[in-house]
């Protein structure tokens, strides 16, 4: 991303925002390259990295003793305007989730764009839009980015790949091989919003109350609850698979097994009843605005009050226990009285036809 | 949500559960088909067998659509998708993953660059049908009496329209006739190795044919039927039921999804149906064989929408694997563990037979939802 500089713009014709659509030239290198960079990308994301035009950003050394942490994270969600955000927030938050559950401070963006053809400026303005908004709001700026156009029918409109650079301080050790039995398990809130608002809108379902995505960056709410218990041993957000996915893979990277609780599960009732709906398990809907966190049992107290403190953790739950199993087993105690596995999603969900 | 927490109410369940314990004859066996997969994905995901006593099993019954769908039929669908590429198959989900034949599902035939797309009902079908004339859509459908209306539905209004770029290819199997061989089945019959003491009778099937049909078994075979709904305390108070049917000596069909379910059934739907279809003569079900008149077929006055016809699509009938056990599962002669391929060769993710395929077969559910029994209990906690 380059060129906004400060060179007289003289006999330039404004890019058609409104009516215009990304053709080929507008990844081709030339004039229509630099002025889709200029007047949206640039414009949009304004700051002294960026504002550089250079092929990359300089960025300055993190604090003595911390250590640099790097995610990246490619976007391709089908439909790219969803109630509760779009793939431009979604971009920022979930590159900023990946850091903060690693206990790092998020610092910079990179953003890649993938445009197909024909894609109207309008809706790449509104994503790109929402993407400063979302980066301005985080604190976290993007500081260099890369466009490409593809022939139309080959892409799905705009992908996204977004990577995120953050500093974590010295002796800071979250990660899914930290388990251990008799920890307590902790989530944010809410289970499935994002994916059901996504699924509902994909096959037009109308429901009486609207669900809305959850997209949010959660690095406030990490940093809040690092505060409170700065020996958490695992964070993660749960995104595609959701929570049973993401619990099935901490299991195995610390061997360890887990027995949930169903009722203290939390999952709002409307998303419950979609996935009644569709035949679908809530506990294997993505979410892209909630957080796993595993601590040992005695300080899963203080750790909850956090959560529960902030904006983002306000239905926070003690949904389960670590447990000591070499099968690196997922088990629920169901609402019921019985007991079943959570096993690894296998393939997509899908709904069940009778 | 109204209308189905208080059919998994926990406290209710474990009132239940204390009478089914009391009225259970500790000196005698219980063996329960449920025939429908809705009720084994129950039993498995809310964890019901916890509840039971050590006398009362259930056995998984063939009542999964998916389970009993034979490999062939499917390779149909993958070589016209394959083989004419303007043709559009549609599906519901569960169908995409059961595995074909040459390593093929129709999920991998996409891969391919067939175009195959999932749907949630008929009329999703018909209405893409009528949003791309320049193409031919299939509507691949399965199921039961459950999903054969909507079909029927879909084929009446394609011939009102004169939708020439619409058809279906029909797998549509019946209740009745799945369950009569299974009570003929010589392991049940003859040789006693499936003991048989009721069926739990399928929920949504009996909405459209009503629970008259299973009359006949209930006289003839002396075995109770009791219809249930697929909220876990319905499975659970069907289970009352037919123990309690068991110790009067009594063999008779009950119906407990009384909110659903007349005697009769929907005799709208029921009209619907056999305007537009008729009997196979035979149908291949995997893991029960040829069973005679146990499938639909689509009438003459229909064949311009029958996509066998109008695409001249022959049925070959491909082997299972050899030492895949979902035959004996599906008639209830074996339980997932005692098939050599569980779990090792055949897993959810690469199924090798059918139980395996579909989340309602009874190899999933216990792969899914139950395989910690099978291995000694070493969880605890360390706090």
């Amino acid at each position: 991303m380059s060129l906004a500089g400060t060179i007289k713009k003289g006999y330039v014709r404004p890019l058609d925002l409104k009516h215009g659509r990304v053709d080929m030239g507008h990844g081709a290198g030339g004039r229509a390259m630099a002025q889709l960079i200029s007047e949206l990308f640039a414009a949009a994301f304004a700051n002294e990295h960026l504002d550089r035009g250079d092929d990359a950003a300089v960025l300055p050394a993190p604090a003595p003793g911390e250590r640099l942490v790097v995610a990246t994270d490619a976007h391709v969600v089908s439909p790219l305007f969803f109630p509760g955000g779009d793939i431009g927030c979604l971009s920022v938050h979930g590159t900023i989730n990946d850091l903060a559950v690693m206990g790092a401070r998020p610092l910079y963006l990179a953003a890649s764009f993938i445009l197909e053809e024909g894609f109207p400026l309008a809706n790449l303005a509104r994503i790109v839009q929402s993407m400063a908004h979302a980066s301005r709001e985080a604190g976290v700026p993007v500081v260099t980015g890369d466009t490409k156009v593809v022939e139309q029918g080959k892409g799905d409109g705009a992908f996204i790949t977004t990577t995120g650079v953050g500093a974590l301080p010295h002796g800071r050790d979250i990660g899914g091989a930290n388990a251990r039995a008799g920890d307590a398990i902790l989530v944010s809130g809410t289970l499935g919003d994002h994916g059901m608002a996504i699924m509902a809108q994909r096959e037009s379902l109308a429901f009486d109350s609207e669900i809305a995505s959850d997209t949010a960056a959660l690095h406030g709410l990490v940093a809040a609850m690092l505060d409170a218990v700065p020996a958490i041993r695992v964070l993660r957000d749960p995104t595609r698979g959701g929570l049973a996915t993401t619990l099935n893979e901490i299991a195995t990277q610390s061997s360890v097994g887990m027995e949930l609780d169903e009722a203290a599960i939390p999952v709002q009732p409307q998303v419950a009843a979609a996935c009644e709906l569709l035949g679908l398990d809530p506990l294997y809907v993505a979410n892209e605005g909630k957080l796993i966190a595993i601590c040992a049992q005695e300080d899963a107290e203080r750790l909850l009050a956090a959560m529960r403190a902030h904006p983002l953790g306000e239905r926070a739950a003690h949904i389960g226990t670590v447990t000591a199993d070499p099968n690196a087993f997922v088990q629920i105690r169901t609402s019921f009285g019985g007991r079943r596995m959570v096993d690894w999603l296998s393939g997509e969900q899908l709904p069940r036809i009778c | 949500m109204k209308y189905v927490d208080e059919f998994r109410d926990g406290t209710l369940a474990r009132k239940l559960a204390d009478a089914i314990a009391r009225e259970a004859d500790p000196a005698r066996n219980y063996a329960f088909m449920e025939f429908c997969g809705g009720h084994t994905h129950a039993i498995s995901r809310y964890g019901v067998t916890d509840l039971l006593p050590a006398n009362v099993r259930m056995i998984h019954g063939p009542g999964c659509p998916v389970c009993v769908l034979p490999i062939g039929r499917i390779d149909m669908a993958i070589r016209l998708a394959l083989s004419h590429p303007d043709v559009t198959i549609c599906t519901y989900g569960d169908c995409l993953r059961v595995p074909a034949s040459d390593g093929l599902s129709l999920l991998k035939a996409k891969a391919r660059g067939a175009d195959i797309r999932m749907v949630y009902s008929a009329a999703d079908a018909l209405a893409l049908a009528q949003k791309m004339p320049e193409r031919e859509v299939v509507f691949f459908a399965i199921g039961f009496e459950t999903t054969t209306p909507p079909t029927a539905l879909v084929l009446s209004q394609a011939q009102a329209l004169g939708l020439a770029n619409f058809s279906v290819l029909c797998n549509h199997v019946l209740t009745p006739s799945a369950i009569l061989t299974i009570l003929e089945s010589p392991e049940v019959r003859e040789l006693g190795t499936v003991p048989l003491d009721g069926f739990i009778g399928p929920a949504h099937v009996s909405t459209i044919i009503g629970s008259r049909p299973y009359a006949f078994f209930a006289e003839e075979y002396r075995k109770p039927v009791v219809i249930a709904g697929f909220e876990p305390l319905d499975v659970m108070q069907a289970i009352r039921m037919l123990i309690r049917q068991v110790n009067d000596g009594r063999a008779e069909v009950e119906n407990e999804f009384t909110r659903a379910v007349s005697e009769e059934g929907n005799l709208k739907a029921q009209g619907l149906v056999s305007e537009v279809f008729e009997l196979r003569r035979s149908f291949e079900w995997r893991g029960l064989r040829e069973v005679p008149y146990s499938a639909l077929k689509i009438r003459a006055p229909f064949a311009a929408w029958d996509a066998e016809a109008k695409f001249g699509l022959e049925f070959v009938s491909v082997p299972d694997n050899r030492a895949c056990e979902c035959g004996a599962i599906l008639r209830g002669v074996k339980t997932p563990i005692d098939c050599k391929l569980f779990g090792t060769v055949c897993t959810p993710e690469n199924p090798m037979g059918s139980c395996m395929v579909s989340s309602e077969g009874a190899c999933a559910a216990h792969y899914n939802y139950g395989r910690f029994r099978d291995i000694p209990v070493v969880a605890g906690t360390a706090s």
